[in-house]
């Protein structure tokens, strides 16, 4: 995992008790036939908010934004904007735009008026249709571009022009599916950076829709996790993958680590963890699981270190292995070990701390070492 | 060697259109504009050769008889009314006094025309229906559209006859709900050619108009909405801009024959209506004045060549 959510200000209005959400998703379902694509979820999204969605293909995430947009009707549930429910209202009524996955620019309409398109509908003075559309071009660098049809720009140019028209009516809430799902890997991060600014520049609730979860880590406040039409968890990315709330949240975010057995508590009062070859893993604290539930240890791999030498005791957590599998990564190593029970544990090295450690190869003993709370327990 | 094959096959495969070409419809063309060139004669064929042989094209260039091509020009002066010292005298004369020709093409426009914006409105929203019906239904409406090609089309004319005569079916029909006291006349008037028209060639606009709509990306209409736009506004602003070369299409694909349509207004149409196709029947087997009708024959086709390179340019720039 290379970022984690750039912590661009202090903005936390899930936090405040007395905060009104902008957004209300009530528990809502969406059935196409017998299939339910979206199954009693609720989420609540606060103005200003940059809040991601994300989730495997067809977890529902593209029907869920299209009923925030209105082009689907929830089966049941309702959605609040505002205060005001949006049921029955056409998608052309609502406070609401979106970038479509695939962009749907107007094929036939130059970029200047696929751009204007949404003011005319306001019937915006002509001036001041000239000067948003002047704003908007430049906005997402496309001056130059006015006159082209969208058949004559590039992917990442025709994406910014489905960008600049879906935020000329400066909507209230803006609805992003895959916004950069067609770009390559290097504008893809570039883009990132452009839309986190030009939403808090221009003071919008963004709803992104996206299956990459380091886009969703990068550019998000919120994300939401979903999975078969269900919410796993909602939480900050630094939440989601520090503390996930489930195995599919913390299997879905990064790669990591899991540990099953039955919970314990020592004779000291530690927590512990004992698995079904006699070992055991000292954890932190688990108040709210009751000893002897099965749980699941989850611990990311940078969290393990891996030494050639036994660790003194005193070391709450050490298990030995053999290095199975060296992958390099340039920044970083990670060592899969496989330990004496026969698991396979993955434990990542930043590759400035290596040099100066014994350098270990494949079918090398090793031991692998990590504290009590670097990990969490999952109970589900 | 089996490279010089394929070269010469591949030739072959791209010559086959042109010969068919060269014999079923220059060929054709060049025998008629033959005939419009010669003089009328009472004999078997009605005409006096106008050349024999390529010899004899290059030895009589100077005395080919374009009195047909006058007798058509003095007819249309004689229409529009404006001066013709050139059709004072004998055969002219008759034609510049008492214009029928002129007519019946203008007349024939017209009735194209009127009949093709017809056909238009009752074939776009039958398309648009058909691009929009569930995917496992499209096929069966595809073919219900293209079921009518089954029967003789003049058997499907004949059959309107007896629908619109005025003790037929719709009179019938119509007297039974009480909806009318009088049958209505229909037939042979303008109105029975008019729906013979549109009947017979709706298909021809149904099918281009259905192959642009089913094209289309409904997200455009959705996108539309979703920046404020009524889905009736967002008919005019995005789906009709897009399914112009279809409309193009399907509107020449339909205008070019009923120019020159004889069945339908013989069938259907009145004494009165006059339409250059009836024209061009009485003239060749009625008066059998085989140059004349030859020469408006070609006339006709100089007539339509023009909106077949506009079908043509608009084709390639929808290509393009
Ligand atoms: N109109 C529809 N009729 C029937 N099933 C549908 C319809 N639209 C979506 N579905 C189904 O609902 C589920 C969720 O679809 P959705 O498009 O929301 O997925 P998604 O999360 O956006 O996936 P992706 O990441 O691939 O875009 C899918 O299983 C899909 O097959
Ligand atoms: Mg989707």
């Amino acid at each position: 995992m290379k970022s984690l959510g750039s912590i661009r200000r202090s903005f936390a209005p899930w936090a405040d008790p007395d905060a009104v959400p902008y957004i209300r998703v009530e528990n809502i379902t969406k059935k196409f036939g017998d299939f339910v694509a979206v199954n009693d979820l609720s989420l609540d999204i606060y103005e200003r908010e940059f809040f991601a969605l994300l989730g495997a293909s067809g977890c529902g995430k593209t029907t869920l934004l299209r009923m925030l947009a209105g082009f689907e009707e929830p089966t049941s549930g309702r959605i609040l904007l505002d205060g005001q429910d949006l049921s029955g209202i056409p998608p052309y009524r609502r406070p609401v735009n979106m970038m479509f996955q695939s962009y749907a620019l107007f094929p036939h309409m130059t970029v200047e008026a696929n751009i204007a398109f949404g003011l005319k509908q306001d019937r915006m003075p002509r001036d001041q249709i000239a000067a948003r559309v002047g704003e908007m071009l430049k906005l997402v660098k496309l001056e130059q571009f006015a006159q082209r049809k969208p058949h004559q720009l590039s992917g990442g140019q025709r994406q910014r022009v489905a960008l600049a028209r879906s935020l000329a009516k400066r909507p209230k809430v803006l609805l992003l599916d895959e916004p950069l799902g067609a770009l390559d890997k290097k504008l893809r991060e570039e883009t990132q950076f452009e839309l986190t600014d030009l939403q808090q520049q221009l003071g919008l609730t963004f709803v992104v829709v996206t299956h990459d979860q380091e886009e969703a880590m990068t550019m998000a406040d919120r994300i939401a996790i979903l999975d078969k039409g269900e919410v796993m968890q909602v939480a900050t990315p630094a939440e989601v993958y520090e503390a996930p709330a489930s195995r599919f949240v913390a299997e879905f975010v990064g790669s990591i680590n899991m540990f099953e057995g039955s919970l314990q508590k020592d004779k000291a009062g530690n927590t512990r963890i004992a698995r079904s070859d006699g070992s055991m893993i000292y954890t932190g604290s688990a108040d709210d699981v009751r000893a002897g539930d099965n749980v699941w240890y989850a611990i990311r791999p940078e969290k393990i270190g891996i030494s050639s030498r036994q660790p003194e005791n005193g070391i709450a957590n050490a298990l030995a292995g053999e290095v199975y599998d060296i992958a390099y990564l340039g920044d970083m190593t990670i060592y899969h070990v496989k330990l004496d029970s026969g698991q396979v544990v993955k434990a990542a090295m930043l590759n400035s701390a290596r040099l100066f450690e014994d350098p270990l190869t494949w079918d090398d003993r090793a031991w692998i070492t990590f504290a009590p709370d670097a990990g969490v327990v999952l109970t589900r | 060697m089996s490279r010089l094959v394929s070269a010469v096959a591949s030739r072959l495969v791209i010559i086959v259109p042109y010969v068919w070409l060269l014999f079923f419809f220059l060929v054709p063309f060049l025998i008629v504009f033959k005939i419009s060139l010669s003089d009328l004669a009472i004999s078997m064929p009605p005409y006096t050769p106008a050349l024999d042989g390529l010899r004899d094209f290059f030895a009589r260039l100077g005395e080919f008889d374009f009195e047909n091509f006058k007798l058509l020009m003095c007819d249309l002066l004689g229409y529009i009314g404006v001066g013709g010292g050139l059709c004072d005298s004998g055969f002219a004369a008759d034609f510049y006094k008492r214009p029928y020709l002129s007519v019946a093409y203008i007349s024939s426009l017209k009735i194209a025309f009127v009949a093709t914006i017809l056909t238009l409105l009752v074939g776009y929203p039958i398309a648009y229906g058909m691009a929009r019906a569930p995917q496992s239904l499209r096929t069966m409406l595809l073919m219900l559209v293209i079921l009518p090609f089954w029967t003789s089309f003049l058997i499907r004319v004949y059959a309107w006859i007896g629908i619109l005569k005025p003790e037929g079916l719709l009179n019938q029909f119509l007297f039974m709900l009480g909806l009318i006291d009088d049958p209505l006349i229909i037939m042979n008037t303008n109105t029975a050619v008019y729906i013979g028209i549109v009947y017979s060639y709706l298909p021809f606009m149904v099918l281009p108009l259905y192959a642009t709509l089913e094209k289309m990306d409904y997200s455009l209409i959705e996108a539309a909405q979703d920046l404020g736009c009524p889905p009736l506004s967002a008919f005019w602003k995005i789906t009709f801009p897009l399914s112009l070369p279809g409309v193009v299409a399907g509107c020449l694909l339909v205008f070019i024959p009923a120019v020159g349509e004889f069945v339908i207004p013989d069938l259907l149409g009145g004494s009165r209506t006059l339409m250059i196709g009836k024209t061009l029947w009485s003239e060749f087997f009625n008066n059998r004045d085989w140059p004349l009708a030859s020469a408006v024959a070609i006339i006709l086709l100089l007539i339509l060549v023009v909106p077949i390179m506009f079908f043509q340019r608009a084709q390639a720039r929808a290509q393009a």
